[in-house]
């Protein structure tokens, strides 16, 4: 119960946790799964765990963007420094993802170019200005940042850029939810929806998981209150027997979504009929490419990219811990082999990873008790 | 990437694309408005940016709620860094070449 000093409003989520504890009915057992990794992590930074009865289990989905591509992208991407004409540009959360010949920030140690950008459109000025270098990014990312990508793919055509190339890894999370609730081995009562990438989708898209699947969804804010009131307003539909699109972050997110951002994303890309997810394998329709119109930036056609398949350390265990399998701590490498300093799988490189959230926040506190059992 | 920062729009460059000079925590930088086109923002509106780009208009309470989550999250170092890493208004542009 540490983190709850900090919060603005103590009163009100002893409150919330009451109220869920009066909601989760002691018969059974409820398993939701929250899809976005900056849930996962405001999840463990505020301790919310421990504000929950113990039928009330968390599982972490699959909204970390590292952590589900597969280390051959990241290895594929890299091949392409070895052209020392190439500026490799990516955001500063891929500098230390670990590909099998080390991460991008290891490669510049070993001369080769690589720069961190913190938006699309920062890559594209540094090919402009300089326009005797094939400047390469990186693209990662859901629904939040595929938009970006696509806006300045459009502006790079417009001012008729020549040495601008985007290595596309956009993933989209409804074919991902698809593919957890077709899982034989799923048991997943409800979902937590995430909250920045409904600003771009909307909360239609989410429907067919109510309507078909049969499971609510509340898509929710990011503050500790507003988890554990999507929290209620799940449990409220589960005892009612509905299952329903709920939003309660309406302060950031509209039923509709974005327009302009889904426009820009469909006039860019298109879905891949299949992409690799690390943990989860290759899911249908679950990425975006370069529509023909934009091959001349698509990295992809423009570099030999090896198209490299690595399968992931035999001990780690970052599949079972991705689709909720396993707790992160019950991985074989976990907090030995593998660390926030030595990451070997990417759940424990991004802090939006479960693997690094759980290392973070319960491993430490663990720790602590261990150490100093009189505090 | 995820997580978004909150930022004051303090003005618009319509020359320059849809660009404007945004402010967070006091840092003024340059992001792009061309995914609100269906809701143009103006100056003085509040927005949520993700790699340097506005992707929705939220009222100043949420944002400055925002900010705190960030802060809770321990994020906040990081949103700064992301911040001063966009490009720099119109003046300092000037200073630089200068």
């Amino acid at each position: 119960m540490r983190f709850v000093d900090e919060f603005r409003e103590p009163e009100l989520i002893t409150k919330a946790a009451h109220e869920i504890r009066r909601l989760a009915d002691p018969r059974r057992h409820y398993r939701l799964m929250e899809i976005c990794g900056g849930h996962t992590h405001a999840i463990y930074r505020f301790g919310l765990n421990d504000l929950l009865p113990p039928n009330i289990e968390l599982i972490h989905g699959p909204g970390c963007p590292v952590c589900v591509l597969p280390m051959g992208r990241i290895d594929d991407g890299l091949s392409m420094t070895q052209d020392p004409n190439v500026i490799f540009t990516a955001f500063g959360d891929m500098m230390r993802v670990p590909g099998t010949q080390g991460s991008p920030l290891e490669y510049k140690a070993r001369g080769a170019d690589v720069r961190i950008v913190y938006s699309p459109a920062d890559a594209l000025k540094l090919a402009q200005s300089n326009p005797d270098r094939h400047v390469m990014f990186f693209a990662i990312g859901f629904e939040t940042t595929a938009p970006s990508t696509a806006l300045t793919l459009m502006r790079a055509r417009a001012q008729g850029v020549r040495n601008f190339y985007v290595f596309c890894n956009h993933v989209t999370i409804i074919p991902a939810i698809r593919a957890i609730l077709e899982s034989p081995e799923m048991r997943l009562d409800a979902f937590i929806g995430p909250g920045h990438v409904s600003t771009v989708i909307g909360c239609r898209p989410y429907e067919w998981i109510a309507r078909q699947a049969g499971k609510p969804i509340v898509v929710s804010g990011f503050e500790p209150l507003d988890l554990l009131e999507s929290i209620m307003m799940v449990l409220r539909q589960l005892n009612d027997g509905r299952a329903q699109v709920e939003n309660q972050y309406k302060r950031a997110v509209l039923g509709e979504g974005n327009r302009a951002a889904l426009k820009a994303m469909a006039d860019v890309f298109e879905p891949r009929p299949f992409f690799e997810w690390r943990g989860m394998g290759f899911i249908a329709q679950s990425a975006l490419r370069l529509r023909e119109c934009f091959a001349e930036f698509d990295a992809e056609l423009r570099f030999r990219i090896p198209g490299i398949r690595v399968t992931d350390p035999k001990a780690a265990q970052c599949g079972e811990v991705l689709t909720g399998a396993l707790k992160p701590n019950q991985c074989r490498l976990f907090g030995k082999e593998c660390t926030p300093e030595q990451p070997v799988g990417a759940l424990m490189v991004s802090a939006e990873g479960s693997c690094a959230a759980y290392y973070s926040y319960e491993h430490r506190k663990a720790a602590l008790t261990v150490l100093a059992p009189a505090l | 990437m995820c997580l978004a920062i909150p930022g004051k729009i303090v003005e618009l460059l319509p020359e320059d694309w849809n660009m404007a000079v945004v402010e967070v925590s006091g840092v003024r930088r340059k992001i792009d408005l061309g995914l609100l086109d269906d809701d143009p923002a103006k100056a003085g509106d509040w927005v949520l940016i993700h790699v340097g780009f506005a992707m929705s208009k939220i009222s100043e309470a949420d944002a400055l709620e925002q900010m705190r989550v960030l802060a809770l999250l321990g994020e906040d170092e990081a949103a700064r860094q992301e911040i001063e890493g966009y490009g720099p208004p119109p003046a300092n542009d000037n200073a630089l070449r200068r």
